[in-house]
């Protein structure tokens, strides 16, 4: 496999931002990467933000891509007439995107985009949005996704957006920001822990743990209105929240009777029932995609294993046995494969399950990573580690091969959360 | 009322006063009960001696400076302000050097039933954070169990877990910091 490290320091524009901006660093190449060429877009040194280099940039971090030199062409070409296709062959590319950006009478502008087929000279498709000066990135994102979706043949995750949670001395900020790491804004403050963000399936709601009680309690926040409600505060403590996938309930750990155990809770905090009672400590409940089903991290048999049952309760199956610590099973979104930590020799890494040939794979070679988190094409997983002490987030390819590094100067991240596809 | 050290005293003066006129000894008595109050006290003031008929000086009573009764639960020298159980690796057992702490909290809370308790199990930060709630829980869990049995009431405790989120020793990754980190934290009702 060919090594290639390239380096993506994305420049700060908002200096007023500049402490929850995330940076990203990319390492590692996927096989079989589409040669693609993105021009600059006609008009678009009219906007403040390239969007030319927002699709770049998206396309470059899926790994999936390799950026070719799009530079000295003159005039930019905004059609596939205007294209010529020999100097882009003898570039070596497969594909190219054009572009342009033109103001509308009411303030707006309109961007268009091609997608071309160097080889075949024909166009693979284009579309035309209208948008304000503010929406160049948004509109990056979309164009991202098309091409992606095109090229790929599976849907893109660049207009998506990730949960995570910045430690900065004692302050503690949950954030939301775009795929990219950029645009970032604080859903809380507080001044004691939050853990375990959790994205309702509409993408409108995060579930987490606030210790600003003095012990864990589990609360649903809107992010719209940023209203929030405390939807399992009983004696003891109560953690671990993860949403069926219709949106109606939670799953939750309380100890409230006694031990760690998990609960369903209705997502108003009404209708707690109790899914199954054991000994033993049993954690991390996390939905199957099709909501039949419950892993979890139990150690009822001596040590902390990964284990599965009915979402109504039941039986549970164990799933792992190689090593005396693997915790935090998260399904993939077509529910093939399980990501989760385990430990190897004092390490805890990042690892996947394949569900039907229980093969499994370690994907890192970082100590102290936590908290895995599929994007929503399960071709991604987002988690947190520790570099030089400090805590960043992390992404690697399920595949093991493509893997970035996502950190905020002066600060931890932890806690990560990828958020569900967007309806355009 | 009666109690009060400034009415004594002021009693105290007003039978002075009195016994210049009558002849009833009544003045020794009044300094004894002053005295009684200031226990280790380097100076008490002394009550003044009823004034000479003939003297035109006037006397204001001194009180002794008030002691305010330690807070057991703050005192350093009280086994109750001491707080934390530490415990071994990957373990949920109270050690037998904590066992009197342990019982001396409980002796405390069949004493004050109206006294409230919540015990935080804390664990240090390798492995997942929401699987040291889990272990942080059963830490708390067995320090309340623990204080059940030696008769405090259900109510009174309440046992949570901070998992690995409030580390008391964020200095360096050693053993001994990380030690320092698996605890249960007891903490009284206004103290949370």
């Amino acid at each position: 496999m060919t090594v290639r490290k390239l380096i993506f320091a994305l420049l700060l524009l908002c200096a007023g931002l500049a402490h929850a901006q995330l940076t990203i660093e990319i390492t590692g190449a996927g096989a079989n990467q589409i040669p693609i060429a993105i021009t600059r877009f006609g008009g678009e040194d009219a906007l403040s933000q390239s969007i030319s280099e927002v699709i770049e940039a998206d396309l470059q971090r899926s790994g999936r891509f390799k950026m070719l030199y799009a530079g000295n062409v003159n005039p930019l070409p905004a059609e596939i007439n205007q294209v010529s296709f020999a100097d882009w062959k003898s570039r070596n590319a497969d594909a190219l995107v054009i572009g342009a950006v033109s103001r509308l009478p009411d303030g707006r502008f309109e961007v268009r985009f091609r997608l071309l087929d160097v080889p075949k000279q024909v166009q693979l498709g284009g579309v035309a949005y209208a948008m304000t000066a503010a929406q160049a990135r948004t509109t990056g994102h979309r164009i991202a996704d098309y091409v992606y979706e095109k090229l790929t043949g599976e849907r893109g995750v660049f207009s998506t957006r990730i949960a995570y949670v910045i430690k900065q001395g004692q302050r503690f900020e949950l954030q939301i920001a775009d795929a990219d790491g950029r645009g970032a804004q604080t859903a809380l403050a507080s001044r004691e822990p939050i853990i375990s963000p959790a994205w309702s399936p509409d993408g409108t709601r995060l579930a987490y743990v606030s210790f600003e009680n003095k012990k864990p309690v589990v609360f649903v926040h809107s992010l719209t209105t940023g209203q929030r409600q405390a939807v399992a505060n009983f004696k003891g403590s109560n953690s671990a929240p993860s949403w069926s996938p219709d949106g109606k309930q939670l799953a939750v750990v309380l100890s409230r009777d006694g031990g760690s155990q998990i609960y369903l809770v209705n997502a108003d905090g009404s209708n707690v029932r109790r899914v199954e009672a054991s000994g033993s400590i049993d954690t991390e409940p996390y939905f199957s995609p099709d909501g039949q089903t419950l892993y979890f991290t139990s150690d009822r048999g001596g040590s902390p294993q990964i284990y599965r049952m009915n979402a109504g309760g039941g039986a549970a199956t164990r799933l792992t046995f190689d090593g005396s610590y693997n915790v935090s099973p998260r399904p993939s979104p077509d529910g093939k494969l399980l990501a989760y930590v385990t430990r190897n020799a004092g390490r805890f890494q990042l690892a996947t399950l394949d569900l039907a040939s229980r093969q499994s794979q370690v994907l890192t070679d970082t100590q102290k990573d936590e908290s895995p988190s599929f994007a929503p094409n399960g071709r991604i997983i987002l988690y947190a580690t520790e570099i030089g002490g400090r805590g960043v987030l992390a992404a690697v390819s399920s595949d093991g091969r493509v893997k970035q590094r996502l950190s905020v100067q002066a600060a931890d991240v932890r806690e990560p959360a990828w958020g569900p596809f967007t309806a355009n | 009322m009666n109690k009060n050290p400034i009415t004594v005293l002021a009693a105290a003066l007003l039978l002075g006063l009195l016994a210049a006129c009558s002849s009833t000894p009544v003045p020794e008595q009044s300094a004894a009960a002053v005295e009684e109050r200031t226990p280790g006290s380097t100076a008490p003031a002394k009550p003044p001696s009823p004034p000479p008929p003939s003297s035109s000086a006037t006397t204001k009573p001194v009180p002794p400076p008030q002691v305010i009764p330690a807070n057991p639960l703050k005192d350093p020298a009280n086994i109750l302000s001491k707080r934390s159980i530490y415990y071994d690796l990957d373990s949920d057992a109270v050690k037998e050097e904590f066992r009197p702490l342990v019982q001396a909290h409980a002796k405390y809370l069949v004493e004050n039933r109206n006294a409230k308790m919540l015990i935080q199990g804390n664990c240090d930060d390798r492995g997942s954070r929401e699987y040291n709630i889990a272990l942080g829980q059963r830490r708390a869990d067995g320090v309340k169990r623990m204080l059940l049995l030696m008769g405090a009431t259900e109510a009174q405790v309440e046992s949570v877990s901070m998992g690995e989120e409030k580390p008391r020793c964020t200095a360096d990754q050693g053993d001994a910091c990380m030690a320092e980190n698996r605890r249960s934290d007891v903490l009284y009702g206004g103290e949370y």
